[in-house]
């Protein structure tokens, strides 16, 4: 377990260099000339070119990189020549906010999700399954802005129920604080992840209804019940693990879809407005920590499904 | 069951699109065909069975008939608005209305499912060609090289592709193949880890030993035993990746980054939807949103059922 721990480790720290690599070159393709976004619109070749190269970003690619590496490991992102303020200040200010409404909703999602995919799987083409088949293939479907939408002309422009708008508190406690206000964004994104999740819960149910431990199981005496929550619980959630780590990309970008519809003032809503200011560097530094995000949830969820099910060890 | 030979060329070119007669069942009991093709056979006929199949079928071609083959019947003008006549209601000579620029919405509405379905097709083409080809090689190559290429899939499928995607657009100019190639390039990443799964779990299956004990080449073992058992995850893979695709051309629409005007895309249309709403103007949003939501759904069913009809442990017969 240990030496798979460390072989994980590894591979995650090689695919973490791999990464920044990858965002490196974007950002040079990009934007490779950071003096004239520095410097502005009136600012004359002679001085873009100074800057750069005052700023060492003449240098050939690769010490361009280790450069950029460097800044990295010091945990530094870059700077914000449109909104004038550092990258990583940015960050720190509009990440909770993002954090509480994507923790929120995936949190729900997993509790609803598994569930009803056991349920639809065990009660496999019965009403109960086609009533929440179809939910879910609506669902899933639907992009989450039009599902966001739809919940915004229902609840909030004819019922008045809950705000179109998201809160704007600028604390999370004053979020946490104006639950009205989060009702709606939180109700989207966390509908959308079930819809795949749940699909997701009932095939791996079904695949593990085939198998032969579950006839075991039966054939030894024990009830439906117990045999659903001794065997078949562990056994289905357990792709969950994975798939959760493995849809971080995915809630980023429907995080992103769902602060910009509900305008929320988050690392999406952030991310929303730099693409508009084409400012390349809270772009950059969003993919990355995105992408960091996403490389730590699939080693966790690997550990964790190595943890659980020793037959993963082995690869 | 009676036994009956496909005598006729067309029946047996394995390429032709399946027509009625071959679906029919005493096809299946040709004993003479190949092992691989009556698998196919029955897999088709469960599917033909599957009722959400069939639904996902038919709505399918129904957009793409209403796509491609509705301009031809119903005109309407799609090169210039008639700003005298914007936000209509539907009525006469719109069935649909009009939307904010005098366009009539009914041909919009065709003009947008032409480009997403034409990206959600080749998006998904271009994603499956690329994955099977890069899983398959991984996969049955093992050791370092397939090491390396799974790092480098792991490294990329970190990435958020759709941030990526929406940072690409703000600085190239889209059109429909621009648009299917980012899509379809950061796209290919899953279906290549599927197939290189289903070929590592089908090399240590029982079956393949048996055929390499029995003397049975890498290639015969490739041809006979590993594609025909790794090609239904590449099927169900690439209705899904349709399904993905239109949405993703939906989001960037929406984001304001699809095709250009006067090109139109369901996700465009939609992008002003919160206003139309806000304004009551319900035919520029409900609509387009239900299409979208139609197609997408219509592919998933597909995928599904070929899953289900695919996956010999759940046949039941």
């Amino acid at each position: 377990m240990a030496k798979y721990i460390v072989l994980r480790l590894v591979t995650a720290v090689a695919v973490l260099i791999g990464v920044s690599i990858v965002t490196f070159l974007l950002l040079h393709i990009i934007a490779s000339s950071p003096g004239a976004a520095a410097l502005g619109q009136q600012a004359t070749p002679q001085a873009i070119a100074a800057y750069n190269k005052a700023n060492g970003y003449d240098d050939p690619l690769q010490v361009q990189y280790v450069h950029y590496l460097g800044n990295l490991l010091h945990g530094n992102l870059g700077y914000s020549y449109k909104l004038n303020q550092s990258v990583n200040a940015l960050i720190a200010e509009n990440a909770p906010r993002t954090l509480y409404l994507t923790g929120v909703s995936l949190v729900l999602s997993i509790l609803i999700s598994i569930p009803i995919g056991m349920y639809q799987a065990v009660r496999r083409n019965t009403i109960g399954d086609y009533a929440a088949t179809a939910g879910s293939f609506t669902l899933y479907s639907m992009p989450s802005f039009f599902l966001g939408l739809l919940l915004i002309q229902a609840f909030a422009l004819s019922l008045h129920v809950f705000p179109a708008e998201a809160s704007q508190s600028t604390s999370v406690i004053g979020v946490i604080l104006d639950p009205r206000g989060m009702i709606l964004p939180i109700v989207t994104f966390t509908a959308v992840n079930v819809a795949g999740f749940s699909r997701y819960m009932r095939s791996s149910t079904i695949d593990n209804l085939a198998q032969e431990y579950v006839r075991t199981a039966k054939a030894k005496g024990l009830s439906e019940r117990q045999v659903l929550w001794r065997h078949l619980l562990k056994n289905s959630s357990l792709p969950l693990i994975t798939l959760i780590g493995l849809s971080i990309p995915r809630l980023l970008a429907g995080n992103l879809l769902i602060e910009t519809l509900f305008n929320y003032p988050g690392l999406g809503l952030l991310f929303y407005n730099a693409l508009g200011n084409e400012d390349y560097n809270v772009l950059l530094a969003y993919i990355l920590i995105g992408a960091v995000l996403t490389v730590l949830g699939n080693l966790i969820a690997d550990i964790a499904v190595a943890a659980v099910d020793p037959r993963v060890r082995v690869t | 069951m009676t036994q009956r030979q496909n005598s006729g060329p067309l029946a047996a070119a394995p390429g032709a699109a399946p027509s009625a007669r071959e679906r029919a069942p005493e096809a299946l009991a040709d004993r003479d065909q190949p092992h691989a093709r009556r698998g196919w056979l029955l897999a088709l006929r469960t599917f033909t069975e599957s009722k959400l199949g069939t639904v996902g079928v038919a709505i399918l071609l129904f957009f793409v008939l209403f796509s491609f083959a509705g301009p031809l019947v119903y005109h309407s003008d799609q090169t210039q608005g008639n700003l005298l006549g914007t936000d209509l209601p539907p009525g006469a000579g719109h069935p649909l209305g009009t939307d904010a620029s005098g366009y009539d919405e009914l041909g919009r509405l065709m003009l947008g499912g032409q480009a997403s379905l034409e990206i959600g097709l080749f998006a998904a083409l271009i994603a499956i060609c690329i994955g099977v080809l890069y899983g398959a090689i991984a996969g049955m190559t093992g050791g370092i090289l397939d090491g390396l290429m799974m790092r480098f899939v792991d490294i990329l499928l970190s990435i958020p592709f759709l941030l990526v995607v929406l940072l690409l657009a703000t600085k190239y100019r889209a059109n429909i193949l621009s648009l299917s190639l980012i899509i379809g390039f950061f796209s290919w990443l899953v279906p290549a880890r599927l197939v290189r799964g289903e070929v590592l779990t089908l090399r240590a299956r029982d079956f393949v030993h048996a055929s390499r004990m029995l003397g049975a080449s890498d290639l015969h073992t490739v041809v006979r035993h590993l594609i025909p058992n790794a090609i239904s995850v590449v099927v169900v893979n690439l209705t899904f990746q349709v399904a993905d695709a239109i949405i993703a051309i939906a989001f960037l629409g929406f984001l304001g980054l699809g095709l250009p005007f006067p090109h139109t895309d369901w996700g465009d249309m939609l992008a002003n939807a919160e206003t139309y709403l806000t304004d009551g103007y319900w035919w520029l949003v409900y609509p387009v949103g239900i299409s979208l939501i139609l197609v997408v759904m219509a592919c998933n069913f597909i995928g599904d059922a070929w899953r289900d009809a695919l996956d010999v442990r759940l046949r039941e017969r």
